[in-house]
């Protein structure tokens, strides 16, 4: 009921028509329809939908989306001549809560999905250890291990906000869709490490995946021993061929693509390896013309999907605006936002008790007058870290330097209800 | 306390800690460390034996890379390879692997293990360190009669080797 006055629940909190979070809780109770007098003979199949009238559909080996949600598929790039590098991204705007579904995840590849024979498939550690091991699937399958909602970004993600023209048909997915958030279970990499023995000179590992480019990086030995996990589920089922079938290193927080996929070996290494998707990629040229190497952990950001570009505003009236956060540092502490570009703000609701290094869902009630305005959101982690205003976070860097973007987005409406990404702060 | 109780508290002591330790790792052979480890480090330590000229990487890089990497490395549609040495703390940096890499072992590493994009790993060795110092000298970065090998590839100063800051500490002080 869009067009209800304003009631009691509805206490203004910030500019813009942001509303108390109380009134997400204050549901309004639908006036009951006038009921049709039935005629006492007919058999009640006759006022009923088609559905309760005759059997439904049987069962199936695997369920797929609903046919009304089958339009909900990854942003594939355009066909290429190089059809295996590039990404897919994930259609943020048309999910609701934390979890992507897994055939949703998106995809960052440098040279296509190999089809790994999960029987022949092995794990090498070796490099500076007492014993050097190798593991096949199933003996890894039989290792302790741990579950735990995390969420992986490719360092690019957002990266084409750097620029100075948005383009007007930019949506939450085009713009932000190289963030995903699974259930991930797997071994921990320290029990593995521990058995391998490794030397108190080592302080680096080199991760490298079985697909055609060798995707290789190096990680802190401190990481690997702390948070790291050899993962083999994703959302409770093996992970997707796409996402690094038979199994895939999971570094909480850090850059996507040092969560090496197809993971076939780890080298453990007094010093990093310096690899090419450490240097000449996923690093940062700075103002000054160095260039920092290993900014591995995300910095903590914040996203409104609902409302955004593409999903338009009907009329004046209330909406619930909702999006997400998260931080490689750990949990999303609190998320404001701001219908009125910025002047003022108020803290959103969170789903949940917010999982470190996870998605986190925020909500805030707003009542829309119908003039135009802009809707931002910033986060703040359990560290204490703030998401950067655009114009703080690129006075750090290069021109071109676009890895890493973690700052305020910006949506503005129009009187027409419609959205579209600005830069604003 | 009695010696053989003391050793059977620690045997107890390994076993609790043992119940994690599966140990269903199998022992790797050397020659299955060898087939596999593939990674260069900075130092060079990886290096294959053989060796490679600019005249003959002039010779593969015409045959194999030219295509995607366009006349000296200029790009499109791959990668820009050469140039803007210098740039990097001018209002347009140009990053390519000659101005921005801070390492010539990284570019023996990745060009052995994925290139060329669409027969990757098919290069020799001798074919690597070739096209790497081709690459290197089309920017002066290596002289023109200059040949790689595993001795020499680890002493090629890149340009922004300089210009490298690692911001791993800041992350481990946290």
């Amino acid at each position: 009921m869009p067009n209800r006055r304003p009631s009691d629940l509805e206490t203004p909190v910030a500019g813009g028509g942001l509303l108390h979070r109380r009134a997400l809780l204050g549901g309004t109770i639908a006036a009951a329809g006038a009921l049709s007098a039935a005629q006492a003979q007919d058999p009640i199949g006759l006022g009923s939908p088609l559905t309760m009238t005759r059997p439904g559909a049987g069962f199936s080996g695997y369920g797929a989306p609903a046919e009304w949600a089958q339009g909900i598929r990854r942003l594939t790039p355009p066909a290429s001549a190089r059809p295996g590098t590039g990404s897919s991204r994930t259609p943020l705007e048309a999910l609701e809560g934390v979890i992507t579904p897994s055939g949703l995840h998106f995809e960052r590849h440098h040279n296509g999905v190999p089809a790994i024979d999960a029987a022949k498939h092995e794990l090498l550690i070796h490099g500076l250890v007492k014993r050097p091991l190798s593991f096949d699937l199933d003996s890894l399958r039989r290792y302790p291990m741990v579950s735990a909602m995390r969420f992986i970004e490719c360092a690019g993600n957002s990266g084409g906000l750097t620029g100075e023209t948005i383009a007007p048909t930019a949506t939450a997915a085009s713009l932000h869709g190289l963030v995903s958030n699974s259930e991930w279970t797997g071994v921990p990499l320290s029990i593995l490490l521990e058995e391998a023995g490794v030397d108190p000179s080592a302080r680096w590992l080199l991760a490298e995946g079985a697909d055609a480019a060798g995707m290789s990086r190096s990680v802190p030995l401190w990481k690997a021993m702390d948070d790291a996990v050899v993962a083999l589920f994703q959302n409770g089922e093996p992970i997707r061929p796409e996402q690094g079938f038979p199994m895939r290193l999971l570094l909480p927080g850090f850059q996507g693509n040092a969560n090496v996929k197809w993971l076939r070996r780890l080298k453990v290494t007094r010093e990093a390896t310096y690899t090419r998707d450490e240097t000449s990629r996923y690093s940062l040229l700075m103002a000054d013309g160095t260039t920092r190497v290993f900014p591995l952990e995300l910095g903590v950001k914040s996203l409104i999907l609902k409302p955004s570009p593409g999903l338009t505003l009907r009329g004046p009236g209330v909406y619930e605006i909702s999006g997400i956060a998260w931080s490689g540092a750990g949990r999303i502490r609190a998320v404001e936002v701001s219908a009125d570009g910025g002047r003022s703000w108020a803290k959103a609701a969170l789903d949940g008790p917010a999982a470190a290094k996870a998605l986190t869902r925020f909500r805030m009630p707003w009542r829309w007058d119908g003039s135009p305005l802009t809707l931002l959101s910033r986060a703040i982690d359990e560290t204490g870290a703030r998401q950067p205003t655009r114009t703080a976070w690129k006075a750090q860097f290069a021109p071109g330097q676009s890895y890493n973007y973690n700052a305020i987005n910006a949506w503005a409406v129009d009187q027409a209800g419609l959205l579209r990404g600005v830069h604003a702060t | 306390m009695r010696p053989e109780l003391v050793l059977a508290l620690l045997a107890s002591v390994t076993l609790g800690s043992a119940t994690f330790a599966q140990n269903l790792g199998k022992p790797a052979t050397p020659a299955a460390m060898a087939a596999s480890d593939i990674s260069i480090g900075p130092d060079g330590a990886g290096l294959p034996p053989g060796s490679g000229s600019v005249a003959e990487g002039a010779r593969i890089y015409a045959a194999k890379c030219v295509v995607c990497h366009g006349p000296d490395g200029a790009g499109a549609p791959g990668d820009r390879l050469t140039g803007g040495v210098g740039t990097l703390k001018s209002e347009r940096p140009v990053r390519t692997v000659a101005s921005f890499w801070p390492y010539a072992t990284t570019v023996f590493d990745y060009t052995r293990r994925a290139m060329p994009l669409t027969t990757p790993q098919s290069l020799t060795n001798d074919e690597v360190y070739a096209v790497t110092a081709y690459m290197l000298s089309i920017d002066g970065i290596v002289a023109k009669n200059a040949r790689l090998d595993a001795a020499s590839l680890p002493q090629v100063v890149m340009p922004n080797q300089v210009g490298i800051v690692s911001w791993e500490p800041k992350l481990r002080r946290r």
